[in-house]
């Protein structure tokens, strides 16, 4: 785990802040950004993927039954994957606190 | 894009090299280009970025969204350290410093750090014959500052540095033609390419990447936040884009033109801007002149294919 | 002359056997074949008077197959110094050299080299700016890079710039220090002059130069991320972490030229000192004026007078120890600046070193003099003149800061 930033020390740093962990910015919550959504209806998936392929965030995740589902800590709910899904099988509803 | 091509999506690479947790905007069309960028990239790669919205959102000290080796420095030298790159690596190699190895090397920057104050490196750097692939994401202004406008905003958008008005349709210079300028530069792969059509876009990614000698890839992304348009319509208007004939999905190899996608029939630019709120204050005349313009364009780009 | 070889006039230890092959060439050359000779393995070039020898050369070398290395003639300075961020960050040892308005241009971009540590060896041919458009010497344009974190040396003479460029990329690609160094000479009367100097051979070379080994290059198989960007939370540690780097660089200078001198036989230190032994009145100057001003300390000993020679070589880090040290047995200090700054104190290096003595309980009255300004020469009169005004000056005081030396009003 990468220490928050408002803990680091200068003596933290790399030489030149050169961060070691590749990736490490997965650590970082977007989930909470969202107003809304993705809700997967199984019965219209057809596995196709290509709500995995549009997702900005590429967080869309292949689940063991093969259906694509919105990995929620990531998810902004931009709304993409609803709207490209060619059988409509995903709808974008209001998220509730 | 090949005939024969089995980029079925469950076939894709599912590593991500550019990885969530970033700090895109909800819909952004860049962070979806450089996703699926770095699928057709891989491993063997380093990536040299601008100064710009794709930088911003993946590199927050301490953090990296990047898997491959990154480095970004400036607005307007990603191409000149990418020259740098190129030449260390290959002058190590020659002298059995570092094991001999295919290493892309792969800059990327928006429309500003490429047609504005990066176009004086891109160009050096293309006359050289440097050995790497340079991307340029596209949003039509200097989105991370906030909307301004910059040479590739199209004739009558509204920014933040031209806006509509009483004396004024917003931007009143027609977006500068970068494939053509990198064209003329002589080099054996330039490409245009959206994300609304990522099969194509990886491949022509691979196929840069692959090319020996500089190559240039000029990839359309939509900003639902500059643009004024929602969210889930990013993919959409890009794809639109394409069906309107206002940024033509083609390839120049070696100087010949080829289009990868043709339509019998274009659709009206209406049908294109009328979904995003930057357009929202032209009238139906100017509509008309740009029309007339981007047929004239478009009639221009069908000359050159073979 | 030739500095250094069995000249025992001065107090610095030079002199006693000599290593390398002996050569009368211009000093640009020379340092071009000594970069061939560290075998650098990119240099980004682009030509602006007077360092253009320089790089004209190191082509020469490489399309001669004498040095194996990329050469990127990039299309400008900005660019330069950007390839060789990028060439460093692949972990190749990297060369360039520029002057006056090219230093200019690639402002931006020094500070990114410094704090992303990268090991850049630059030569600054030191050259003023414009406007008036000139060409010839003066350090206005190293005053203007003074805060970008690079380690920076002064040399006064061809063997010291031949010598000090090979301890640069030593010195900067020491895994203690990271550090980007330049090394500063005057144009046109450094470095266009013929002078003997001793090469190193090449086999002294690989001896004293240890391979370049940068600790986090960029490489698929341990990816790193170089170049983030920091919010307020975190911008000032990373500063302090560069701080701290660079004062502690200092040590790993003084043990290089420690080591240069136990090979080469010619020791440098921060701060030389010429005639300084009981001399109430020091004059300290930087850079090829130093060798004029010798001449005229010379001649004033023999005239019996107590005065003496700074020469200021290590420029950053400060050598704030050094000074305090030399100067304080001294009455008078009189600091001649090659550089003008408007409207502030005037010479720059002169209120670098007043801020340095403040606090000290003995400190000589400081006195500044700028000259030399755009190539004028100053002769072994006009140090006279400076000294003896500059004492004048000490007992009188004057209305302004600084005098401009030379000037017709």
């Amino acid at each position: 785990m990468t220490k928050p930033e408002n803990e680091i020390t200068w003596k933290d740093l790399n030489i030149g802040s050169i961060v070691t962990e590749p990736g490490n910015a997965s650590q970082y919550q977007t989930g909470d950004w969202r107003s809304q959504r993705p809700i997967l209806d199984n019965s219209k998936c057809i596995k196709c993927g290509i709500c995995y392929i549009f997702c900005p965030e590429g967080c869309v995740e292949q689940n063991p039954d093969g259906y694509f589902e919105a990995n929620l800590f990531y998810c902004k709910g931009c709304g993409i994957c609803a709207r490209e899904c060619w059988t409509r099988a995903i709808t974008m509803i209001e998220e509730v606190e | 894009m090949e005939k024969y091509a089995v980029f079925v999506p469950r076939l894709v690479t599912k590593r991500e090299n550019f990885a969530p947790g970033h700090r895109a905007c909800i819909g952004c069309g860049e962070a979806l280009a450089v996703r699926l960028a770095c699928k057709a990239l891989g491993q063997n790669v380093i990536v040299v970025t601008a100064t710009g919205c794709i930088e911003i959102i993946s590199s927050q000290l301490p953090y990296t969204s990047w898997r491959v080796p990154w480095i970004h420095t400036l607005f307007e030298n990603t191409a000149a350290v990418a020259s740098g790159i190129e030449a260390g690596l290959k002058v190590l190699m020659r002298k059995g410093r570092m094991p001999t190895q295919d290493i892309n090397i792969v800059a990327m920057a928006g429309d500003g750090g490429t047609s504005d104050i990066g176009l004086q490196a891109l160009s050096g750097a293309l006359e050289r014959g440097h050995n790497f692939l340079y991307i340029c994401y596209d949003n039509e202004a200097y989105m991370n500052t906030g909307i301004q406008r910059s040479s590739s905003t199209p004739f009558g958008a509204s920014t933040t540095t031209s806006p509509a008005g009483k004396m004024s349709i917003g931007q009143v210079t027609w977006k500068k033609n970068m494939p053509a300028i990198v064209a003329a530069h002589n080099i054996p792969y330039v490409a245009t390419a959206s994300p609304s059509y990522p099969f194509d876009l990886m491949s022509k990614v691979a196929k840069g990447a692959a090319t020996q000698g500089p190559a240039y890839i000029h990839i359309l992304s939509v900003c639902p936040t500059g643009w004024r348009c929602p969210t889930d319509l990013t993919v959409r208007i890009g794809r639109l884009a394409v069906e309107t004939g206002i940024f033509p999905l083609y390839e120049i190899e070696n100087g010949e033109y080829k289009l990868s996608f043709n339509f019998p029939q274009l659709r009206p630019v209406t049908d294109y801007m009328k979904l995003q709120g930057r357009f929202r204050h032209l009238s139906e005349e100017t509509i008309e002149e740009i029309q007339h313009r981007v047929n004239k364009e478009y009639a221009k780009l069908m000359e050159k294919v073979t | 002359m030739c500095q250094g070889v069995l000249d025992k006039s001065n107090n610095n230890d030079r002199g006693g056997g000599i290593i390398g092959r002996r050569v009368g060439i211009e000093v640009s050359l020379a340092i071009a074949e000594v970069v061939g000779l560290a075998d650098a393995d990119v240099v980004a070039a682009y030509p602006i008077t007077p360092q253009t020898h320089i790089v004209e050369h190191l082509a020469e070398l490489v399309a001669n197959g004498e040095l194996d290395a990329q050469y990127i003639p990039v299309e400008s300075e900005h660019s330069a110094m950007s390839a060789c961020l990028g060439a460093s960050a692949a972990g190749a040892r990297t060369f360039t050299a520029t002057a006056g308005q090219g230093l200019e241009l690639m402002h931006e971009v020094l500070y990114v080299a410094s704090s992303m540590r990268l090991p850049v060896v630059m030569t600054v041919v030191n050259r003023a700016l414009s406007s008036p458009l000139s060409v010839w010497g003066d350090h206005s344009d190293a005053m203007s890079v003074r805060d970008t974190g690079w380690i920076q040396i002064f040399v006064e003479n061809g063997q010291e710039a031949v010598d000090n460029v090979l301890c640069a990329f030593r010195i900067a690609e020491d895994p203690r220090v990271l550090l980007p160094v330049m090394v500063h000479l005057d144009g046109f009367h450094l470095s266009h002059m013929i002078e003997p100097m001793l090469l190193p051979e090449r086999d002294e070379v690989e001896k004293f130069l240890p391979k370049n080994d940068y600790p986090l290059p960029l490489r698929p198989d341990k990816p790193v991320a170089m170049g983030d960007f920091a919010p307020p939370i975190i911008y000032t540690e990373t500063k302090k972490a560069q701080e701290i780097n660079i004062r502690a660089s200092k040590e790993v200078i003084l043990q290089c030229w420690n080591e240069f001198g136990n090979s080469f036989h010619r020791y440098y230190h921060p701060v030389e000192c010429y005639q300084c032994e009981d001399a109430d009145v020091l004059l300290l100057t930087m850079g090829s004026f130093s060798e004029t001003a010798m001449m005229a300390i010379d001649k004033m000993r023999q005239e019996g007078r107590g005065v003496g020679l700074l020469k200021l070589r290590l420029w950053r880090p400060f050598p704030f120890k050094e000074i305090r040290q030399a100067v304080k047995n001294a009455e008078v200090l009189i600091v001649l600046d090659r550089a003008l700054s408007f409207g502030g104190p005037g010479g720059p290096v002169c209120s670098e070193i007043r801020s340095a003595l403040h606090n000290e309980e003995k400190k000589p009255k400081v006195i500044s003099f700028v000259g030399g300004l755009g190539g004028r020469e100053i002769t072994v009169a006009g140090f006279e003149y400076i000294v003896n005004r500059g004492i004048e000056i000490s007992q009188t005081g004057s209305e302004q800061e600084f005098e401009l030396f030379g000037v017709r009003e």
